[in-house]
Order: C-alpha cells, then structure tokens, then sequence
C-alpha cells in the first residue's frame, strides 16, 4: 500500500546543513494501522510530510500504491498537531469539512451526505454550524478528523495528533480513531511521541531512531483487536511492549545500536 | 433596552458637549473668521440645498468612490500577487518603500499634466494615494497566512483559485481591511485636496468658494459636511467590516477568554 524506499531529507539554510531522516524504509500494508515512535527532536514530522507529499526528499522514494508520491496524492488525507491552525476559523464547522469535497467536485447532495456522516462519526452532528473556536481543542480536534474522513482517503496520516489535548481527551480521541480505523478499514499512520499511545492504537509499533532518523525496530503489537483504555493498559502484555518500546527509546536517546536488526517479532513473552 | 439608551447615551455624550463648549464659547463672538456657532448652524440650511447636495456632494462623492474603489481593487490584486512571491517582492520592495514616501498631495500637479484637470485627474489622485496602505497591508496579510493552513490546503486539493479565495484572501482579510480603513479617511483627505486644483464642482470646491468670497459661515458649514461625509462613510465600513470580519473577532475574543 505505502512502502517508503531509502528516503532522506536533508535541510539546507543559512550555512547549517540538518539531516533530518537518513536512508529510512518502511512498509505498510493496505488496512494497517502503524504507529511511528521515535524520541522528541527526532524526524517525525518531517518524516510523515514527506509520506504526504508536502516535502520534497532529498533523496529516495515513497510510493502509494505503486505510484510515486511527488506532490500530496488524492487518496490521502492529513491530520495535524496544530488543529486550530489546520481548520479555517472563517469558515463553520459544516463548511470545513465540506471545503475538499467541493475541490473534488463532488455533487451537492453526496457532499451533505458525507459531511453529515463524518460528523456523526466523531460525535459532533449537532456542531455543524459552529465555528471551530467556538469549541474546545478535543472538539476542533474532532472536527479535523471529521474532515479526513468525509475526504474518503484510503490512507490518513495522523501528526501527533492528540498533543495539545488533555489527557482525558485524549483517551477518547484514541478510542475514537482506533474504533474508525475497525469500522472503516482505512490504512493509517499515525506518529506520536507518546509510547503508550502508540502501543495501545497500533498494530504495528516503528520505532525510529534519533535524528538523522532511521527505523530502530518493527514492533507487533499483539494485543486484541478490541482494545479499551480500562483493561488493555493493565494488561501484563501491554506493560511487556511499552517497556520493550520504552528501552528502545531510551538507547535512542543515547545513540545505541540497535540490538536486532528489523525484526518484526514481538519480544518474547 | 437600558443597555441600548446607555450605548446611545455614551456614542452621543461627548459629540454634545463639544458642540455646546463651542456654541457657547463662539456665543458672543464678533470676529469675522470665528462666527458664532449660531450663525453657522443658521447659514446651513440655506447653503446645503437639495441643489447643491445634487451639484457639489454627489460628485465629490462619486469621485471618491471611484478613486477608492479603484485603489482598494489594484492594492489587494497587487498585494496579493507581491506577497505569494517572494521574488516579486524583492524586486518591487525598494520602489514600493519610494513609492510610498512620497506624499500624494504632491502628485495632484503632476497627474494634472498627464490627466488634465477633469474628473480623471481627482479620481487618479484619490487612487494613487489610497492604493499604498491596501497594498503595503495585503502584502503583508497574504505573507503571514499560516504556514499549516497553507499545508491543509495543498494536503485537501484546496488550489489555485479555490485556494486563493478560500484561504489566502480570507486569512488575509484583516490586515486587508485594517489597509482599507486607513485607506478611506486618506481618500477623503486627497478628495478635498483634488477639488482644490482647477475644480468647477465638488465639497473641496466649495469651500475655497466660500472662503475666498469671505462667506466665512458658509465656509465652515462646508467643513461640517466633510466631517458628518466621514463620520457617514466610517459608520458604513464598520458595518461592511462587522459583516465580514465576524469571525476574526470571535476568534480573538475567545483566544482571550481561553489563552
């Protein structure tokens, strides 16, 4: 579905040379959902721009379903960090979500039908006439998601999406993103610097490492399909993986070879 | 409704007691070029005649529409164009900070020569003056349209067109209209000054009219006019402003509430 071959990226400006990401390759199948992890100042971001199309890499490839991703492709959808600097606060919450699918040139009746959907689905079908500053940072968050998912994208990308949200917002985005991700069937990726966060959403956990970034390892997660925040997070399995994922980390941070070389085994039990 | 009386009360307190501190410093006044605020108040009635509205206000505030509406188009179409290119601007900056350093009066004898003395001189010289605030402003509006934004656009297929209406001319609108307002009372400014030079007509016209033939009352009801024209014209663009900038001012005021 994604596969990301070799990319680099490389950040040129007033005299200072950054390499931000070197020579990663990842795969994602159709359906999965990923969870890209790394240490904070990592190339997250501007490892998932580049996936989106938004940044031109220096060098290498990523192709969305055989084809070459040289601008943002039309089956991908973005959500981003910054969700009130990602909405159009001129424009209400209807109008937002409904903004891309007037660009695609979708017929007024299919474009009301999927805004109504997708705001249904994130719990906001009453917001609809409300501007995104009229609502709290979850429900803009919300919103942006509304948008994604009304754009029928086969593959979301997700940039630390949840942040800048309290933690008990949080939790329920990330039930509500994993619950859309079941019941729609979407390919996501999903960065995050949270290791629990990426361990409970993901079926895949990539552990990248400091910057210049590579992929560290390729963590399974596991764990059942129906997940929720009461029991799957004590479960002594998830406490294996976020530590495993935790050790990871940290001899990132540290700059420590990686152990095992791609490995896409669980560590064992 | 006491909330209402209270707002009227306050926009009217201050517009009263200066009108009364000069009726009653003006009162008794015996010199020919301070006349009593009486006399003034009784002259304009008689001088600010259907006729006249017809022959002087209407085209001095037809010019100024024209001139305004003239600079406010090519100052955000320019300012559009200066601010989404930064090599454009590096060529257009130096002269734009020229450009704009010299003040617009000055011009009026100039454009004469290329304009004649008709109304496409006035409407010239109004233009040319209004056009630096709406363009310097949209310069800057469009630059500092938010760089996420700009991605969501590019990321949702928001281009071209759709994406300057939908995005870059709405992100910039509030530094559009803090240029237009500026824009405006320059504009009423530049149409007195126009009719000033070689004019037959127009509330700038008058007012020389009146000041050389020493009709110093009627002189003064002309400058009254000026200011009731731009109290007027500012009350209709806070209105357009309030409709258009809705957002923008809920957006601040809840960044207040919750910072």
């Amino acid at each position: 579905m994604l596969d990301v071959r070799g990319l680099r990226k490389v950040y040129e400006g007033s005299g200072r040379r950054v390499e931000a990401v070197r020579d990663l390759s990842l795969t994602v199948e159709a359906g999965e959902l990923v969870c890209l992890v790394g240490p904070s100042g990592c190339g997250k971001t501007t490892l998932l721009k580049c996936v989106g199309g938004l940044l031109t890499a220096t060098a290498g490839e990523v192709l969305l379903e055989g084809r070459r991703v040289t601008g943002p492709p039309p089956g991908m959808a973005f959500v981003f960090q910054e969700y009130g600097r990602s909405l159009f606060p001129w424009l209400r919450v209807g109008a937002n979500v409904e903004l891309p699918l007037k660009q695609k040139g979708l017929a007024g009746a299919r474009r009301r039908e999927l805004v109504a959907d997708a705001l249904e689905s994130v719990g906001l079908a009453d917001a609809a006439g409300a501007y995104p500053w009229q609502l709290s940072g979850g429900m803009q968050q919300r919103v942006a998601i509304a948008r994604a998912l009304a754009y029928e994208p086969r593959v979301l990308l997700m940039d630390e999406p949840f942040a800048a949200v309290d933690a008990q917002t949080r939790a329920d985005l990330e039930d509500l993103v994993r619950g859309l991700w079941r019941e729609r069937g979407m390919t996501i990726l999903f960065v995050t610097h949270d290791i629990d966060e990426a361990v409970y959403l993901g079926e895949r956990v990539v552990v990248l490492s400091a910057s210049p970034t590579v992929v560290r390892e390729q963590l399974k997660v596991d764990l059942p399909a129906s997940r929720d925040q009461l029991h799957t997070r004590v479960a002594p399995r998830f406490a294996e993986l976020r530590t495993h994922v935790y050790e990871q980390i940290q001899a990132a941070k540290r700059g420590a070879p990686a152990r095992v070389t791609a490995s896409d085994r669980p560590p064992p039990h | 409704m006491r909330r209402l009386l209270l707002r009227v009360f306050l926009v009217l307190a201050l517009p009263v007691l200066l009108l009364l501190a000069w009726w009653v410093a003006s009162d008794g006044s015996t010199q020919v070029y301070w006349p009593p605020l009486r006399t003034i108040l009784r002259t304009f009635p008689d001088v600010w005649t259907g006729e006249r509205l017809r022959a002087d206000v209407l085209p001095s505030v037809l010019r100024l529409l024209a001139g305004y509406g003239t600079a406010a188009v090519a100052g955000v179409a320019l300012g559009t164009l200066i601010g989404s290119h930064r090599r454009v601007r590096a060529v257009c900056e130096p002269v734009l900070e020229f450009l704009r350093a010299v003040p617009p009066p000055v011009l009026v004898p100039v454009i004469m020569l290329f304009a004649g003395i008709g109304d496409t001189m006035k409407i010239v010289v109004i233009a040319s003056g209004c056009v630096w605030p709406v363009l310097l402003n949209t310069v800057e509006g469009v630059r500092a349209v938010d760089p996420v934004m700009l991605d969501t656009a590019r990321c949702y297929g928001i281009t071209g067109p759709a994406r300057l209406r939908h995005l870059v001319l709405r992100g910039a609108s509030p530094q559009i209209f803090a240029g237009l307002r500026q824009a405006l009372s320059l504009g009423i400014i530049l149409m007195v000054i126009s009719e000033m030079f070689a004019a037959s007509d127009g509330i700038g016209f008058t007012i020389v009219q009146f000041q050389r033939g020493f009709a110093i009352p009627g002189m003064w009801t002309g400058i009254l006019v000026l200011g009731l024209l731009g109290f007027l014209l500012s009350v209709v663009f806070r209105l357009v402003e309030r409709r258009v900038l809705d957002w923008y001012h809920g957006l601040r005021a809840s960044a207040r509430r919750s910072p």
